[in-house]
């Protein structure tokens, strides 16, 4: 839970600098096969998006030097990241540890907005929906990630356990007792 | 369709209070509803003048009743809408505790701040002895249409807000004093300076609100010179015009007037805009997006 | 008798995190225009329902469904279905607020027990009392205009169980009886079941600073670092006559641990948390919180200390009109 006397992490340096050299293309790919199975594992998920199931949204982690495109498209999502700014209908914004925290729960969305550690532009009621579904779905991306196979699971699973290692950063949703 | 005139949502002192009444027993309105809607402290300073008035009016031809609060709390506020219940005149309830003192059966009239937002809720009401009904402000033109044919089987007689400033709220904190760094029991009756409520405005200087004590109004005066075909059609049965201090019982002619056909739509807005520069109007409630909009500024 | 701990599930997961967390009661409600927090990606199926139902009788807790908007004429079989649809699903009480609706659901449903919401605006014991006689209303949410002393003073004229809020957002206005936000958006919380709408807010970054507008209106300007309220017409910055500021109430939230007390010894039932829209490790921190306080009443020890700030809007805390110098 985020305390003040608890921060949320800074995504440190070496990760930033490997983003901004890996070729993006391939890791886009990979991270639009992990969303779908994320998705079909979760169909709850995109069904809790309701009118907002196409909606483009621009997750942008500000402590890296990269932008993720997520179009949830009817349940077959598709994932761009972008080294230059990026139009969607919503966009999200705020460090990585804090977007990832509130995948997993660690973090309430409302609490992190009104100390504005993540920052919504564009369409509110979108952001709302993405931020409502993920919160139900109770996701566990290293989870998920682990049970990738074929040639897009190593990308994801390095980026993840590299991610992992170097930051803290909450990719695992923590256990009760860690949460509060 | 006729006009009703409803109770005056602000704080005049009372000599104005009763000019303004001696005044409206002269207009071309059918029925006015008085006494104190808002604010159980402003009833003192007036309320020896309210039978004088009720007479006047019922002497000039009128249907009269009495307001109850619209928020009934305190202990003196529950004995005062106690003995509305037995005046022996008929009350309008803007609050359902009015229900809990009056006799079963007993007509009385509903006012706009009660919710009736559906048949169900019409028809409990009606079973209960209501004969008139003001529809809530915000219920669009087609909720307006599905209550008016439900209250014809009821013998249920069907009012919209026809003109002035709507309102939006009421809470337990007032607000006027609160921006005179005053509580509520200790308001010195701010709202007093303010005939017509106090103009809020946002921070980039857009009219937004106006406060009238514990109550909160829109800034915006509501005209439905756009509507009153469709009104009438759909078989509503009065509109009500709501107190304000200046030119009332002309702004009452010249509804009269535009019922009558002897204004053309638009033409009623365009009196009350020119002798009222400044003034902005809305009817989005009734027919647009939100309730601040208004149909003068659209191509007709 | 230990105070209830009343706390709101917008999700199956909160729901889960709030039992498991202790809550003694959740409600909450479908995903439709029935229910007062009809927010994007919110609230129930009528399957995940049933199930979360199900999943809170099995852990000893109740489940209360909201179907607390004023149904629309023309549509109210939309309402009466939600009502039928919670009976069938196994909730222990309805909480409702439209008096056609408490009717219908009276006579069509005489064993579901019934709540009223605050969307009632129930305010005084005499029409509590009339809503008990006219429609067998076991228990009322107090709306939040209430001193507690008038709360101490409701209880001793009615035998109907009194819920309280004691945390989370704060309406100054009296509830149900507020159209600001259709003045400004189009919807509103009685027809809508939404305030000041997620659809209709715009946030702007400007030279460092943030606007936040609904509707077109501007509702907060804040500058770079300042918490940012989500932009809630009735907390927002205006003018009036030569003062600019908080007019109507500052962006605080409701805190009234302290009082729990004070609110037992007045004789409330049930103590509320509101947030139905608030994620579920929100709900789970909240409802330790005050299951922890409540239990600390119960066994006649000190009341732990408050740890809720960062969790509120704005991050300040108010106990509203429960102290009278409030209004």
């Amino acid at each position: 839970m985020s305390h003040p006397q608890n921060p949320i992490p800074h995504c440190p340096a070496a990760l930033a600098a490997m983003l901004r050299v890996v070729p993006l293309a391939p890791l886009s790919l990979s991270l639009t096969v992990f969303s779908r199975r994320i998705a079909q594992n979760n169909p709850g998920l995109v069904q809790r998006l309701g009118e907002y199931d196409r909606t483009g949204f621009v997750l942008d982690p500000t402590d890296l030097p990269i932008v993720m495109c997520l179009n949830p498209n009817g349940g077959l999502p598709k994932v761009t990241l972008c080294r230059q700014p990026s139009k969607g209908a919503a966009r999200i914004s705020g460090p990585l540890a804090a977007l990832l925290g509130l995948v997993h729960g660690a973090f309430d969305g409302d609490a992190l907005f009104f100390s504005r550690d993540l920052v919504v532009e564009g369409d509110t009621g979108a952001a709302l929906a993405l931020r409502n579904a993920i919160d139900d779905a109770e996701l566990n991306l290293a989870q998920e990630a682990t049970a990738l196979s074929g040639p897009f699971a190593r990308p994801v699973q390095q980026l993840i356990a590299f991610a992992e290692r170097q930051t803290g950063l909450c990719l695992n949703r923590p256990e009760d007792s860690v949460i509060w | 369709m006729d006009l009703t005139i409803g109770p005056n949502q602000f704080f005049w002192a009372a000599d104005r209070w009763s000019e303004f009444y001696d005044d409206l027993a002269q207009a071309p309105a059918n029925r006015v509803v008085i006494g104190e809607l808002v604010c159980s402290k402003r009833l003192p300073f007036y309320q020896d003048r309210i039978p004088e008035a009720v007479s006047r009016l019922l002497e000039a031809g009128k249907e009269v009743a009495l307001t109850s609060l619209a928020l009934v709390t305190l202990k003196r506020e529950r004995k005062l809408t106690t003995e509305l219940a037995e005046m022996g005149v008929t009350v309008e309830i803007n609050d359902l505790t009015v229900l809990a003192y009056l006799p079963e059966g007993c007509a009385f009239w509903v006012g706009p701040l009660v919710n009736v937002y559906n048949e169900g809720t019409l028809r409990w009401l009606a079973a209960r002895g209501a004969k008139r009904v003001c529809l809530p402000p915000e219920l669009p033109l087609e909720s307006v249409a599905t209550l008016v044919r439900a209250a014809e089987d009821l013998g249920v007689a069907i009012e919209v807000w026809g003109h002035g400033r709507l309102p939006l709220a009421i809470s337990g904190r007032c607000y006027h004093a609160r921006l005179h760094g005053r509580t509520k029991d200790n308001c010195q009756f701010a709202c007093e300076e303010d005939a017509d409520g106090l103009d809020v405005l946002t921070r980039d200087g857009k009219p937004f609100m106006a406060t009238n004590g514990v109550q909160t109004l829109s800034d915006s005066y509501a005209c439905t010179d756009y509507q009153i075909e469709t009104l009438r059609s759909a078989g509503v049965s009065a509109l009500r015009l709501s107190p304000h201090s200046n030119g009332f019982t002309r702004l009452c002619t010249l509804y009269r007037q535009r019922i009558d056909h002897n204004l053309a739509p638009g033409d009623l807005a365009h009196e009350i805009l020119s002798t009222n520069p400044g003034t902005r109007l809305s009817d989005g409630f009734l027919t647009g997006e939100f309730g601040a909009e208004w149909s003068g500024t659209k191509p007709q | 008798m230990v105070m209830e701990i009343v706390c709101p599930a917008g999700t199956p997961a909160a729901l889960r995190a709030a039992v498991k967390a202790g809550a003694h009661t959740v409600y909450c409600g479908f995903n439709d225009e029935t229910n007062a927090r009809n927010f994007p990606g919110l609230n129930f199926s009528r399957s995940e329902m049933r199930d979360g139902v199900a999943f809170a009788h099995d852990h000893g807790a109740k489940v209360l469904v909201a179907i607390n908007t004023f149904p629309r004429a023309g549509d109210e079989v939309i309402w009466h279905h939600a009502i039928s649809d919670a009976d069938a699903c196994g909730a222990n009480a309805v909480i409702l607020a439209d008096p056609g609706l408490l009717d219908h659901a009276s006579r069509n449903h005489p064993r579901l027990r019934r709540h009223l919401s605050v969307q009632a605006a129930a305010a005084n014991a005499d029409i509590i009392n009339f809503y008990a006689k006219t429609f067998d209303v076991k228990r009322v949410v107090l709306p939040r205009v209430l001193s507690v002393p008038e709360i101490a003073a409701i209880n001793a004229e009615t035998t109907v169980e009194t819920e309280v809020f004691v945390f989370g957002g704060l309406c100054v206005m009296a509830e149900g009886r507020c159209s600001l936000s259709s003045y400004a958006t189009g919807l509103s919380p009685n027809m809508n079941g939404v305030c000041s709408p997620a659809s209709h807010v715009d946030y702007a970054e400007d030279q460092g600073a943030l606007d936040a507008r609904l509707g077109g209106y501007l509702i907060h300007r804040v500058e770079k670092g300042q918490p940012a309220p989500y932009p809630t017409l009735c907390k927002g910055c205006f003018s009036a006559g030569d003062k600019t500021g908080h007019l109507f109430e500052d962006p605080v939230s409701l805190n009234a641990e302290r009082l729990i007390p004070q609110l037992h010894k007045a004789g409330v039932t049930a103590l509320k948390i509101e947030g139905r829209q608030r994620s579920k490790s929100y709900v789970a921190q909240v409802v330790r919180n005050f299951r922890a306080a409540v239990d600390a009443l119960e066994a006649g020890r000190p009341l732990p200390e408050g740890m809720l700030a960062r969790l509120s809007e704005g991050q300040a805390m108010t106990t509203g009109a429960y102290k009278k110098t409030w209004r």
